[in-house]
């Protein structure tokens, strides 16, 4: 019988079904971080049980570390103590931590991949919703609660219930400065925010084929913002070409085996998906997002819609997002002034979504009386940004270049903006309150992010590119 | 786990989708790691922007200061997967919550810690959140798990689907990891079978 892509790599994880009728999924790599790990570690200390498998199973400190140049423990002191649990509970435990000062810290979603950590077939579980942004390689990713991490210590299985499936197939091949944090956008408007709820989406398509392996990632990275805890892109030569190499991926004889087997990893012809869905992202432009959900987005040229345009049951939201926004109906996105930019998070921080960036910015200033900032995803993106002289591209025009971690996400480390600030933001949550108490946040990917910048006030980068802006 | 088989409690009703987890547990800042949870829940739907009460929000009216049973739309626990979310809820007390759709990890969060989360349809829900709307809190529902049913002011009494596993699950109090580990030996299996078939899975070191 054709089998899914899906299904393909759950039957291959398999490892049993419990007495209450769940799958139970082994996971092959288990990313931990520092603000959930703790309570995991302090549950086993408890009850007196080891972890399973430490060997597969990697820390980073992310959420709460300072990104201030010189940064310690306690730089942010809402960090220090999670910070330092986790460093006690992963040398207890003999796991291997991506600690504060380690030349390979980032983001757990940035570092994961980078190092290779990360496997095509392989499943990957981290306490955090962006899990998936691994899918990106062909991993079958999970997010999870904090009790789901703790039972993976434990045991090194989820207890999951099967999830129906999804195909995304996203067609046409990208205009200029269009990326997949547009397409994703644009999806999730497409879907509503609990589109992909209860099933593990598969994207394929032309748009996917041509698209490099980091906004691959970028675009499974967003799958959980469509309800999504699962997302991820069938393998292919790209992903074996940028994966080979990278210091915890198969070696030699190793990596010839694997590959061979890689290359089976492919939904069969006829394989039936519960649901599919179609995108043709051959006339998109940038999009960006108007409202306090990821799913309140219109073209950069659009306009805060009328709620009489919007289906009724998004009308009650749309008008609470038009009060906490400070927006009217019918008001254009273009020109709105803008007061931060922030260009980071496992969203959109690997050096490709740098390099966008700074080609924007490279010989412009950043306008006066806006505070933008730059949070390369791992250190080893800011080390090698640094080494193309990126950093200094973006220093010269006046922004802030950080050391590597969550930021201004979810602001866990302190950096946040003023209450009634307009954010650009290349992340993943436009939610009330996310990026500071009555911040005003529009996603948006890093050529919009940094066009902004430059213009003062909510741009299209291509007109900012062609002097018009 | 706590077992949950019955909860008699005043329910309020939160009339909005998409209630996402930074909105019912924010983070906090805390130098902690302590966190105090009751304090948590909805702590900035709670305040106005000067930091006092608002008395207009829900849960801080007086007939719904202790609500034990939540009443909401669709897609309830969007967002972030933090079990803070259900801790939450948990430190208040509240141990149902019934909706037209949870967000998937929130779901899987609530089984974790006792909270039992209902859905109904949305016409089932509607009926409920008018009888909740009606009562105002002057009298309690009470959600039996035993018999499936919810019942309460302003109407006859109403059955509930949930997994059979999920039911047996809460009802037994059943900690997760425990029903996992009786398991090991096939794990042992699993992981000795992929050694040899798909050895790169079962390793994971640095070739430098």
């Amino acid at each position: 019988m054709p089998r899914t892509l899906f299904d393909k790599i759950w039957d291959l994880h398999l490892v049993g079904q419990r007495a209450d009728g769940r799958d139970l999924l082994y996971i092959d790599r288990h990313v931990l971080h520092e603000l959930h790990a703790h309570h995991g570690f302090a549950y086993l200390q408890k009850q007196q049980r080891k972890v399973h498998r430490p060997d597969l199973t990697f820390a980073v400190q992310d959420h709460t570390v300072a990104t201030k140049p010189g940064r310690d423990d306690d730089t942010n002191p809402t960090g220090a103590a999670f910070i330092k649990a986790m460093r006690e509970g992963t040398r207890r435990n003999g796991i291997r931590l991506f600690d504060v000062g380690d030349p390979e810290q980032g983001i757990s979603h940035v570092v994961a991949p980078e190092v290779g950590i990360v496997l095509p077939g392989a499943t990957h579980a981290v306490p955090d919703s962006h899990a998936s942004t691994v899918g990106g390689l062909g991993a079958l990713a999970f997010g999870c609660g904090t009790t789901e991490m703790t039972h993976v210590l434990a045991t090194q299985v989820m207890a999951l219930k099967r999830p129906k499936r999804m195909r995304a197939r996203l067609d046409g091949r990208l205009g200029a400065h269009v990326s997949s944090k547009d397409v994703a956008l644009r999806l999730i408007a497409e879907l509503g925010v609990a589109g992909a709820r209860g099933y593990a989406v598969e994207y394929g398509g032309s748009a996917i084929l041509a698209m490099p392996i980091e906004q691959r990632m970028t675009l499974c990275n967003l799958n959980i913002e469509m309800g999504g805890r699962s997302g991820f892109v069938a393998p292919d030569d790209a992903t074996f070409a940028w994966l080979a190499g990278r210091p915890y991926a198969p070696q030699g004889a190793m990596w010839d085996r694997a590959l061979e087997h890689w290359r089976t990893l492919i939904t069969d012809d006829d394989a039936a998906f519960d649901r599919e869905v179609v995108l043709d992202c051959h006339a998109l432009e940038p999009q960006i997002t108007w409202g306090t959900d990821p799913s309140q987005v219109v073209g950069i040229s659009g306009r805060v819609p009328e709620p009489a345009t919007l289906d009724a049951s998004r009308r009650p939201a749309a008008e609470s997002a038009f009060a906490y926004m400070g927006l009217q109906p019918g008001t254009a996105l273009l020109g709105l002034p803008v007061n931060r930019v922030f260009i980071g998070s496992c969203t959109n921080s690997r050096l490709p979504d740098l390099e966008v960036a700074a080609a924007v910015v490279r010989g412009r200033r950043v306008a006066a009386g806006v505070a933008a900032m730059v949070v390369p995803g791992s250190s080893t993106v800011k080390r090698e940004a640094e080494a193309a002289g990126l950093d200094r591209v973006f220093r010269d025009a006046g922004f802030f270049w950080g050391e590597s971690g969550c930021s201004m996400c979810a602001g866990g480390n302190g950096d946040r903006g003023a209450p009634g600030e307009r954010i650009v933001s290349t992340t993943n949550r436009n939610f009330e309150n996310r990026q500071g108490p009555k911040t005003r946040t529009h996603l948006a990917s890093p050529a919009t992010a940094a066009a902004s910048a430059i213009a003062g006030r909510i741009a299209d980068v291509r007109q900012v590119l062609a002097g018009a802006a | 786990m706590q077992p949950f088989s019955s909860h008699t409690a005043v329910a309020a009703p939160l009339l909005r989708d998409d209630i996402n987890t930074d909105q019912i547990a924010p983070v906090m800042h805390g130098r902690d790691l302590k966190e105090d949870y009751k304090v948590t829940l909805f702590y900035r739907a709670r305040r106005r922007d000067d930091g006092s009460e608002d008395p207009d929000f829900i849960l801080n009216k007086p007939q719904f200061r202790d609500a034990g049973i939540l009443v909401t739309g669709n897609n309830f626990g969007a967002g972030s997967s933090r079990e803070s979310a259900v801790w939450a809820m948990v430190a208040n007390n509240i141990r149902v919550i019934v909706a037209k759709s949870f967000a998937d990890i929130y779901r899987e969060n609530c089984l974790q810690n006792g909270v039992l989360p209902i859905v109904l349809t949305a016409q089932e829900a509607d009926d409920l959140t008018a009888r909740v709307v009606a009562a105002n809190g002057a009298a309690p529902f009470t959600v039996d798990l035993v018999s499936q049913r919810i019942s309460g002011p302003g109407g006859a009494e109403m059955p509930f689907d949930i997994a059979a596993a999920d039911r047996i699950r809460l009802l037994e109090g059943l900690d997760d990891i425990g029903l996992t580990l009786k398991h090991m030996n096939e794990i042992a299996s699993w992981e000795q079978r992929i050694a040899a078939a798909q050895p790169w899975l079962q390793t994971a070191k640095d070739s430098r």
